[in-house]
């Protein structure tokens, strides 16, 4: 099974004090500086739908946004372009593209510290339905494909996984850590095991 | 770019209907030929537009950041999909809905693409249309199979094509219709798609279907072709039938349709709209694109010369089959409902009355009722939208619609599951009351996405939305049934000539800045069909509109006489006092202390023109001849495919096809009704082009076209690769001189 196009979004705490209308001008001023050493193309602001996409900062390879899907409210990261590599270097990439947008946010003056990742949930979108059904045997092939990588951005420690099951919708994996983690140990976890990404 | 493209189209390898599969495998041989750099810029933007796929803000690789204007670092920024136009730059892919009629399957095809290929959003248009925003252009065959799998095509929905037939949203169901115009408007959208007639238009032409002169449902009075429902009885009998009317258009100088016809039989509906884009294809502006719309022509000949024009085009069409064929059973009923009808519940939260007195609409079929799902500016998410597929499952037999107010509308309801669908929209936020009222507000993309957005026409509706639903139930009664309609440019995509309340965007210098302003239009009415237009009062700076709302809809309310609407209102009070009402709104506040005053809604940075590009709405002029030339090199390319794999009768029978094709391409231009058998186009050809000599190169003289006349002469023999090899070598150099000789001619074949 090859993993593309991978989304992973890093839960917020107290998402009631977020408040989204500040991330705009953040977007904006990262647009400026085009300072990802990727090309960040636009921002959509969708603060006005229920449970929706919320404020993206739209770029050529992927989307950062802060997301409000299924009521969930996250820092997200989705990657558009296809990738080489394996599916635990693209599962890598992605995890490691949300984390640079959770820290820029945790870190961002303007919102006042109150957009924090709760330090234990986590979701894994596959966000293409050929190469990653939502089917039993995808679910299974997809827990198998996430275990190397969980292990590693977790350091081994205990997690409880599930998934979305309604067919219709992506192959979502939902991770529960057993204890909490700071957006920088996620980012050494995974950044002190080399990349074979191209 | 999905990775799973190619995958896709494995996936849905003889799955697809016939003709949609062919025409999504050419569009995709277009794109391979563009990226090969085969195609001309403007040739293959005409192409991608007319299968809906579209140009978007800063595609020419440039974005103003609020400091400066950034050259955007695309992987390549040579290869175009337009002129100046990006190939990697993310484009509006728009998804044509003739009459806005969707089933649940559809729904979730729209929510998966609006996922995978877009940002997670659908946005329904003022067409009823469905527009995907931030779309590859390599993705979109992909996106069109997945479509097309659910019957759903993009063919002509942008460009010089006959765009989607729109029709009411209550048709059928409707207490105030003379009958349902629905089944007349998908034969007629049917009939109309890919029609030879409509190819060779200088710009967009737009139908719509009304089943009522009162209602505005359909704003015929705003389309190029409008047809209203009527009846007549003639012998005792009671006949349907069509006022037709032409001619009517938004845009910077708004145009009310003419009356063309005030009774025109079903049977005549096609034909006569044939002889219409005949006439509009053969005597409409092709070069200067500003006066290119049917409206243009009309105005220039008058509606009884053009009338006559059409009438004398009439009798000389050859007969159609198709034009009672596709009205089969139009008379029969056309939906019907799952539930048995029911009473309506009136018991409820305060929060379900509202949703009752708004969203709720009685049919004419006693029991049941329809309901309007209001969505913020258009927009819904994927979520939502396999809600609302499973709610029209459970309660009807998937009967939903699309409006031209950028909602959706279900049909038969039974008005005792009221309640229960209303739980279950409100449970994913779907279940807003306000539908049609001032919270209801209409805008187009603007600057959002649109290149020719000069205001921020979403920023400004979702503001006033905001602003507006916290006390819309404390206003009075007049105020709330307003309609508030934004417009990013004079385009009029927003439709504010027919709103009470109507602005579209416009830039003034204010202290040496540059200041999004909006051009406040009032007193339009969008009853009848959208039966007249506003009158420009003055522009006003974006961040003082909500201002400009509140003196009004206050004015309105203290100073209304009796019952007076709000036209009535506008009128009698004269655009002077209107405009001294909001003269002080023309300046910055006094006491402005920092810029934000100068920017515009929901986009922090300084405001600036420099993003304001040169929009597609009015598609690349290119003759039918163009496209055919480019059809029969397609051709070509299959024979070439073929010789490679050593299919050597594929070869040599495409290879022949291909110059049939183009010699097709000249000869149509000159005689539209040439036909398919290759007899004919052969000897039409000779007759035409070789024994004129008009087809002589001025060196090689009549060489070329006697590749033709041996290729037919020996069709159905068989082939050897040399024969295949030589046959594609002389169509090679036959399609050549078919461009060459139509560049010498000129507008002999140009058309």
């Amino acid at each position: 099974m090859e993993l593309q196009h991978i989304n992973v979004k890093f839960l917020v705490a107290r998402p009631e004090g977020v408040d989204l209308e500040a991330l705009i001008p953040i977007f904006h001023g990262w647009i400026q500086e085009q300072a990802w050493g990727e090309l960040l193309l636009d921002v959509a602001d969708y603060r006005h739908v229920y449970s929706g996409p919320g404020v993206i900062l739209i770029g050529h390879e992927g989307n950062y946004s802060v997301d409000n899907t299924d009521g969930r409210l996250g820092v997200r990261y989705n990657r558009k372009a296809a990738i080489g590599g394996s599916n635990l270097d693209r599962l890598r990439q992605a995890a490691l593209a949300a984390l640079r947008l959770c820290k820029g946010l945790e870190a961002d003056p303007s919102l006042e510290g109150k957009l924090r990742f709760n330090g234990r949930e986590i979701e894994i979108i596959f966000n293409d339905r050929l190469l990653a059904p939502n089917t039993p045997a995808a679910r299974e092939a997809v827990r198998a494909e996430l275990a190397p990588f969980l292990q590693q951005m977790l350091a081994g420690s205990d997690y409880s996984l599930s998934f979305n099951e309604e067919p219709r919708s992506l192959l979502q994996a939902r991770v529960k850590a057993s204890q909490t983690f700071s957006v920088e140990a996620l980012s050494n976890h995974l950044a002190s095991v080399s990349s074979t990404v191209v | 770019m999905k990775s799973s493209n190619a995958l896709w189209k494995e996936h849905f390898s003889g799955k697809l209907p016939e003709a949609l599969a062919s025409e999504i495998d050419i569009f995709e041989t277009e794109v391979a030929l563009k990226k090969q750099g085969k195609r001309d810029d403007r040739l293959f933007a005409e192409t991608r537009l007319r299968r809906g796929v579209y140009g978007q803000r800063y595609d020419n690789g440039q974005r103003h950041d609020g400091k400066k204007v950034q050259e955007m670092a695309y992987p390549n920024r040579e290869l175009l999909k337009g002129p100046n136009t990006l190939w990697d730059a993310p484009g509006m892919q728009r998804i044509k809905i003739p009459g806005g009629g969707l089933d649940a399957r559809q729904l979730e095809i729209l929510a998966d693409l609006a996922e995978e290929y877009s940002d997670g959003i659908a946005h329904v248009t003022t067409r009823q249309d469905v527009q995907l925003h931030y779309v590859h252009l390599e993705d979109t065959p992909t996106l069109m199979r997945r479509l097309a799998a659910v019957d759903i095509t993009t063919q002509e929905a942008c460009g010089n094509s006959v765009r989607n037939v729109t029709a009411c949203s209550y048709a059928g169901v409707c207490q105030g219709e003379v009958f349902d115009v629905t089944p007349y408007s998908r034969a007629l959208a049917k009939f109309l798609m890919g029609h030879p007639d409509v190819q060779n238009f200088g710009r967009k032409f737009k139908p719509a279907f009304s089943g009522c002169p009162q209602d505005a449902c359909a704003l015929t009075n705003m389309h190029d072709l409008g047809l209203i429902a009527v009846k007549r009885t003639e012998n005792g009998q009671e006949k349907r039938g069509f006022e037709m009317y032409v001619g009517g258009g938004l845009g910077a100088v708004a145009y009310q349709a003419k009356l063309f016809d005030s009774f025109v039989p079903p049977e005549e509906l096609m034909p006569l709209t044939q002889a219409i884009a005949r006439v509009f294809a053969r005597l409409g502006e092709k070069k200067n694109r500003n006066r290119a719309r049917i409206k243009f022509l009309i105005q220039d000949l008058g509606i009884e010369k053009f009338k006559e024009l059409v009438l004398e085009e009439r009798k000389t069409l050859p007969h159609d089959p198709r034009w009672t064929e596709y009205l089969a059973g139009a008379e029969a009923p056309q939906e019907e409902p799952l539930k048995p009808a029911g009473e309506l519940q009136t018991l409820g939260s305060e929060a379900y009355q509202r949703w009752l007195k708004t969203n709720i609409r009685p049919q004419k079929q006693a029991g049941y009722a329809t309901v309007t799902v209001a969505l913020p500016i258009g927009d819904i998410t994927s979520y939502q939208l396999r809600i609302l597929a499973d709610i029209v499952r459970r309660f009807t037999k998937e009967t939903i619609r699309t409006t031209v107010e950028q909602n959706f509308v279900i049909r038969w309801v039974s008005q005792s599951d009221l309640p229960e669908l209303y739980q279950a929209l409100d449970a994913v936020g779907l279940g807003a009351a306000g539908a049609g009222t001032i919270v209801d507000i209409v805008s187009c993309p603007g600057t959002d996405t649109c290149k020719l957005g000069i205001s921020s026409s979403r920023g400004l509706a979702a503001e006033l939305r905001k602003r507006l639903a916290e006390k819309s139930f404390q206003m009075d009664e007049a105020v709330q049934n307003l309609r508030i309609k934004i417009s990013g440019c004079f385009n009029s995509c927003g439709q504010h000539h027919v709103a009470d309340l109507g602005f579209y965007g416009v830039s003034r210098k204010m202290a040496g800045y540059a200041v999004p302003h909006f051009q406040v239009v009032l007193g339009g009415e969008w009853a009848h069909n959208g039966g007249s237009y506003g009158m420009p009062i003055v522009a006003i700076p974006s961040k003082n509109i909500p201002e400009v709302v509140t003196r009004l809809s206050d004015r309105y309310v203290a100073g209304r006489k009796n019952a007076e609407s709000f036209q009535e209102f506008v009128k009698r009070t004269g655009k002077v006092e209107l405009k001294k009402l909001l003269e002080d709104l023309t300046q910055p506040p006094a006491n402005q202390t920092d810029h934000s005053f100068f920017k515009d809604w929901g986009d922090p940075r300084e405001y600036s023109m420099g993003d304001h590009g040169v929009g597609e709405c009015a598609g690349e002029v290119i003759s039918s001849i163009e496209f055919d030339l480019a059809a029969a090199e397609r051709k070509l390319f299959e024979a070439q495919v073929a010789l490679d794999d050593g299919e050597a009768e594929q070869a040599g029978k495409a290879a022949y096809e291909a110059m049939l094709r183009a010699a097709k391409a000249l000869v149509k231009a000159d005689y539209l009704d040439v036909g398919d058998h290759p007899e004919q186009i052969v000897a039409e050809f000779r007759t035409r082009f070789y024994d004129t000599k008009t087809f002589f190169d001025p060196y090689a003289g009549g060489k070329f076209a006697h590749y033709l006349f041996e290729a037919h002469r020996k069709a159905g023999s068989p082939h050897t690769l040399d024969s295949a090899r030589l046959l594609i070598d002389e169509a090679q150099l036959f399609i050549e001189a078919s461009h060459s000789c139509s560049n010498r001619t000129g507008t002999l074949v140009g058309g």
